[in-house]
């Protein structure tokens, strides 16, 4: 059943539950951020309106900077005023950004430590029509794989607010991957979020009907994690019980209640829209394998490129569906 | 606005200028790597900054209000260390830890290693942008005596990201006026002279249609070299390029205009004659060591 304590939506099973894509949530919390913060700076590559950021560009056009189409430029301006006291955001497509100036991320951000929020948006395939040029599904692997790199991958639109806001907050260079479609509210702004902490959102007590104990951890991240609730949901039906754990923050893991989940199920499922190699499932792999094994399954784009088609149409394609997720809990299931 | 520069103060750069070519040569045959070319070719621009131009205290590597000098050509640190060794903000002896473990004076500049430095560099083609955002930032906070430098290259004008810094700072225009630019102009890289492996001229052309201004300097000439300094301050609509013609090599006769000095530290025996030279100035005067 749902966490109580993580005051969820209460409609979040519905099928008229509001929809909003996290990319939002990351413009409304931009815009307050500046509000809190007169250091807060933001610079855009060409994508004002598209990344959201267009709102913080109207409030605060003294702190608000076009650079063109020019990722590159986009991260070294950025690295120069984080080490002048200035926040800056920089935001585009995660394909561009950190795509093609990861090096300057590397080397003049995360090294360099300026105070940098990277904001990589149209992340998974989810992007949909515009085809595989512009569905990043390496960047979590990307930016994780940094020092000094926090990564933070929201659930939804809400999530996202939260996410920047405390991105805001906090010194340091900083990854937070956004989504283009419209996907569902199910946190609330009660929901707690803190940077590095994993939060329950279901768990199986084994009271209700022919539920049983929780047999397997779902730890996912981003607004997939809608699907994987709707599976524990169903699972639980089914008498498979689980827990589902939102692990928005892939960097820092937040090891501790990884491990702990792990061990109180025995068997753990990743669920991200990302490449299965490199991201969440793998921070979690690395992970378990020292502290917890656990027969592991993986939920993701397994080794290969998207290509053009509706959202959920991709979803189900390549894999990432609720009756994915549910198969992919029996099978580990079957292997503890 | 710059002092202007009186002929004893000249007289005193043009031989700390000399020092740091010595200490430059010192530091590289004790790291046993590291890039010749560059440092020596640059150490008159070097020691002008740090020692006349400059608005910085070495007492205070943190003070916001601080003039910044970004290097973009990470390899020619050495002449940074020295010049930076020398204006006080560590002891001249930490030169030799040059490229050693556990050192503050690592392979390539890191912001976070030693103090005075503005960037961490190395990868070319970033420098220009950085230098442009602490522009933006002291611009933002209207701290209206700082300045920024950064020291280019002329080989990493082969990188996309320095144009879309030269075209970013052109549409700026005025708001960046606080920003000058210095070239190394030296005509080497790594695989030979810049023309042969990618032509970059005509340089000032390019510099002006982007919405600089441009000044040509002989790199060697100090006096020259601070009057284009002040001449850049003194231009309001626009950001500046010095655009510094250099020796890569400087003072070692046989390193002059030589690439394959870029990436090569001295030999000890090639340190001595080096040294030699440099002491002598090519043996005009007699050497007090020797």
């Amino acid at each position: 059943m749902l966490n109580k304590n993580a005051k969820l939506n209460e409609k979040l099973f519905d099928q008229g539950v509001e929809q909003k894509p996290t990319r939002d949530g990351y413009g409304e919390g931009l815009v307050n951020a500046g509000y809190e913060d007169p250091n807060v700076v933001v610079l855009c590559a060409d994508l004002t309106e598209s990344t959201r950021c267009e709102a913080f560009a109207k409030k605060f056009p003294d702190r608000f900077f076009e650079v063109g189409v020019a990722e590159q430029n986009l991260a070294t301006i950025a690295a120069g005023l984080g080490v002048t006291g200035k926040i800056p955001f920089i935001a585009s497509y995660a394909t561009f950004s950190p795509g093609r100036n990861w090096e300057q991320v590397r080397t003049t951000i995360s090294y360099n430590d300026s105070n940098v929020k990277v904001i990589g948006a149209h992340a998974g395939i989810s992007v949909g029509p515009d085809g595989a040029t512009h569905q990043a599904i390496e960047d979590i692997a990307t930016m994780r794989v940094m020092a000094n790199m926090r990564v933070i991958v929201p659930c939804d639109a809400i999530e996202a607010k939260k996410a920047t806001m405390a991105v805001a907050k906090v010194w340091g260079p900083a990854y937070v991957r956004l989504g283009r479609e419209k996907t569902p509210v199910f946190t609330t702004e009660a929901t707690p979020f803190t940077i590095g902490k994993a939060e329950v959102l279901w768990e199986s007590n084994g009271k209700k009907g022919k539920s049983k104990k929780p047999q397997v951890a779902i730890i996912g991240c981003g607004p997939l994690l809608h699907r994987a609730l709707q599976a524990a949901h169903e699972l639980e039906e089914e008498g498979i019980g689980t827990i589902v754990l939102n692990s928005h923050t892939v960097k820092p893991l937040d090891e501790k209640k990884i491990v702990e989940v792990a061990e109180a199920c025995g068997a753990v499922v990743t669920v991200e829209e990302h490449q299965v190699s490199g991201g969440l499932g793998g921070a979690v792999a690395e992970l378990l394998a020292k502290h917890m094994p656990v027969p592991m399954e993986f939920i993701g784009m397994q080794n290969v490129f998207g290509e053009s088609g509706q959202p959920d149409e991709l979803i189900e394609k390549y894999g990432m569906g609720t009756s994915d997720i549910k198969d992919a809990v029996k099978r580990v299931a079957r292997r503890a | 606005m710059t002092t202007p520069l009186h002929e004893k103060k000249l007289k005193f750069l043009e031989e700390m200028a000399n020092t740091i070519r010595e200490d430059v040569i010192k530091a590289l045959v004790e790291a046993k790597s590291g890039h010749s070319a560059g440092p020596l070719g640059m150490a008159d621009i070097f020691t002008a900054m740090y020692f006349h131009v400059l608005n910085h205290d070495p007492k205070k590597p943190d003070w916001p209000d601080r003039d910044r000098l970004v290097l973009s050509n990470g390899h020619i640190c050495p002449v940074l260390y020295t010049t930076l060794a020398h204006a006080g903000y560590f002891p001249v002896e930490e030169l030799m830890t040059l490229r050693k473990l556990n050192s503050r004076l690592q392979g390539h500049p890191h912001r976070k290693a030693l103090p005075g430095l503005e960037t961490t560099s190395g990868p070319l083609g970033s420098g220009l942008s950085q230098a442009i955002g602490m522009a933006l930032a002291l611009r933002l906070d209207n701290k209206k005596n700082s300045r920024v430098y950064c020291l280019t290259s002329d080989g990493e004008h082969q990188e996309g990201n320095i144009w879309e810094a030269i075209m970013f700072a052109g549409k700026q225009g005025s708001k960046l006026n606080r920003l000058t630019a210095i070239m190394d102009r030296n005509n080497i890289q790594i695989d030979g002279f810049t023309e042969q492996v990618m032509p970059l001229e005509p340089l000032r052309e390019k510099y002006e249609s982007f919405g600089w201004h441009v000044i040509d300097v002989n790199g060697h000439d100090i006096a020259e070299f601070v009057a284009a300094v002040n001449e850049a301050q003194a231009i309001y609509e626009k950001p500046t390029m010095i655009i510094a013609h250099t020796i890569p090599g400087k003072g070692v006769s046989f390193m002059e205009n030589d690439f394959t000095w870029h990436g090569k530290p001295p030999s000890p025996e090639e340190a001595k004659r080096a040294l030699h030279e440099l002491r002598t100035l090519r043996g005009q005067i007699m050497s007090e060591h020797e």
